[in-house]
């Protein structure tokens, strides 16, 4: 499905500033692979996230999605094949546009735009079932404005539009680190539910340890632009957070002392 | 007296048609354009140099529109291509308009159309006086420019522009290319004001490379006040409320001026108006707090 092969990104390259975000990274996903990504500060989960969805240019390598060579597409031809939910709940959706009208945008995903109606009343029905199934209530709000709704609401209704055309890859972004414990569980919830349902193929980067160890099929660890930690299959279903430090410590020759996520 | 008013509020609808334009870059698509200020002469130049050489004044208003639009596309590929600050790309544009426009006169600063039929001149001949023909020409168009701006806004195309004014990277990732909306938007904006310039100019009969200046607080002005004034919810009554806006702002002006104000200290005065109308939101605030501080220490 996805295949990143020798993957290098360099921001502010030859300034005192440089830094590797990514270097000599090699992924292969399979079909229906759910890959959670863990990783400290700077380690290139995000950068990984924003490569493959072409955010900005990569310096070396190749990305290629349902064997297609996506990696000199600008970023809005990726999308056809991607759903995105960012780390920032205000990133996925138009603030001033209607719940409705926002899912229409995503539902139109990868299409012309054309001169039909923006949202159409066929439309209409299908979104009130979905967000139904949501169980916020959003199904009555179809026409507020989604500046209105809370963090929470909207991350769950960006999780909805990113899902709403099955893609063929889910890249989701650290999208609960935002929001309270509960909230964070809901939306979790949610996207175990909606990725079972349509067999997604999904990454996920996540800074907490539980939930990398509790979701999903296969767990990366990354560390300094590398994949330090890939551990799936029956491995991964018995991995512990111990097993993890020790695996880490192993790779990459040193501890892993991140507070963000021991703690969580 | 009445002559005044019937003045302002043609002339207001005339000019409603350019605070439309001003409002899908300003308020849909959040750039501030001032390609404007040289878009309007351009729609004026175009139509006057195309009237004197006996064109029908519709067709020389519609072509007007369409170079309007050519200059917004500029004015959009340098801010998406070149990545120039939009600011910046408008205040090019707006620029080299100005040699531009001069050159579509004849190298003069000024084209007079005396004499000449004009989109006004049907309602004329048909007895009507020339401001009651122009209040009907005008209210006529702006009608039927928010109506088709209306359904356009509806549209999965008008979606993705307004979506685009709000959150890009939310756009991108549903598939839109930014860059083109922005271009879009830049162009139905900026033919707007042009056609604004058109109308204008056969109004008072000639063309002038200056009539743009100022235009961009003119239509700022009228935003604010038609969104003060006549505040909705639903964007059919928002874009009426643009054409309400730039009545009241030339009402304002045939007042003040009717009072003795000297014309040349127009523009200072708009310019304080429409600073003093984006402060508003965040003055009320800080009057809010200090009232509330004041009863505290009475209580």
């Amino acid at each position: 499905m996805l295949e990143v092969k020798k993957l290098k990104k360099v921001f502010n390259a030859g300034t005192v500033n440089e830094k590797v975000a990514l270097s000599d990274v090699n992924l292969t996903l399979n079909d229906g692979d759910f890959i959670t990504v863990i990783g400290g500060n700077g380690a290139g989960k995000s950068t990984l996230l924003n490569s493959i969805a072409g955010v900005f240019p990569v310096d070396e390598g190749h990305i290629v999605l349902d064997h297609v060579d996506v990696t000199r597409l600008p970023e809005h031809k990726r999308a056809r094949y991607l759903g995105r939910v960012f780390q920032d709940p205000m990133m996925g959706t138009a603030a001033d546009m209607n719940i409705e009208e926002n899912l229409a945008l995503a539902y139109r995903r990868g299409r012309m735009r054309t001169l039909r109606w923006g949202v159409t009343n066929a439309e209409r029905a299908k979104y009130k079932e979905l967000l139904k199934q949501l169980d916020l209530g959003l199904e009555n709000r179809m026409s507020d404005k989604v500046g209105l709704l809370s963090g929470g609401q909207r991350q769950a209704l960006t999780l909805l539009m990113a899902t709403l055309k099955a893609p063929k890859l889910l890249l989701l972004d650290e999208h609960t680190a935002a929001l309270d414990p509960k909230t964070a569980q809901k939306v979790l919830d949610m996207t175990q539910k909606l990725v079972g349902e349509n067999q997604l193929t999904t990454l996920m980067v996540t800074h907490n340890m539980q939930d990398a160890i509790r979701l999903g099929n296969r767990l990366i660890m990354m560390n300094n632009g590398h994949i330090a930690v890939d551990i799936a299959g029956e491995e991964k279903q018995k991995l512990t957070r111990e097993d993890l430090m020790a695996l880490f410590a192993a790779s990459s020759g040193q501890e892993l002392a991140n507070d963000r996520m021991l703690l969580s | 007296m009445t002559q005044v008013l019937l003045g302002a509020v043609s002339l207001g609808l005339l000019w409603a048609i350019m605070t439309i334009g001003v409002y899908i870059t300003y308020r849909v698509l959040d750039i501030a354009d001032l390609s404007v200020e040289g878009t309007l002469p351009l729609g004026a130049a175009v139509a006057c140099m195309l009237i004197t050489k006996d064109t029908n004044p519709y067709l020389a208003s519609l072509i007007a529109m369409l170079c309007g639009c050519a200059a917004g596309m500029v004015t959009g590929l340098l801010h998406t291509k070149l990545k120039i600050p939009a600011l910046l790309s408008g205040i090019l544009t707006m620029t080299a308009l100005y040699s531009i426009n001069m050159r579509i006169m004849g190298n003069s600063p000024s084209v007079y159309i005396l004499r000449k039929p004009t989109v006004f001149k049907p309602l004329q001949n048909l007895g009507l006086d020339a401001n009651l023909s122009m209040i009907i020409v005008g209210f006529v168009c702006a009608m039927l420019i928010i109506s088709i701006l209306y359904w356009f806004f509806g549209t999965e195309l008008g979606s993705a522009i307004r979506a685009t004014g709000n959150n890009q990277r939310m756009v991108r990732a549903q598939g839109i290319n930014t860059d083109t909306m922005k271009i879009l938007g830049l162009m139905i904006s900026n033919g707007l004001v042009a056609l604004s310039g058109a109308f204008i100019a056969q109004n008072q009969s000639f063309a002038d490379v200056q009539m743009g200046t100022g235009s961009i607080v003119i239509g700022l002005a009228s935003l604010i006040i038609g969104e003060v004034l006549f505040n909705s919810r639903g964007f059919y009554g928002r874009l009426f409320a643009l054409i309400l806006g730039a009545l009241v702002y030339r009402l304002i002006i045939a007042m003040v001026l009717k009072f003795g104000m000297n014309p040349n200290d127009l523009k200072l005065f708009t310019a304080i108006t429409v600073a003093i109308a984006l402060w508003l939101p965040q003055g009320k605030e800080i009057l809010r707090t200090f009232t509330k501080s004041l009863k505290k220490e009475a209580a």
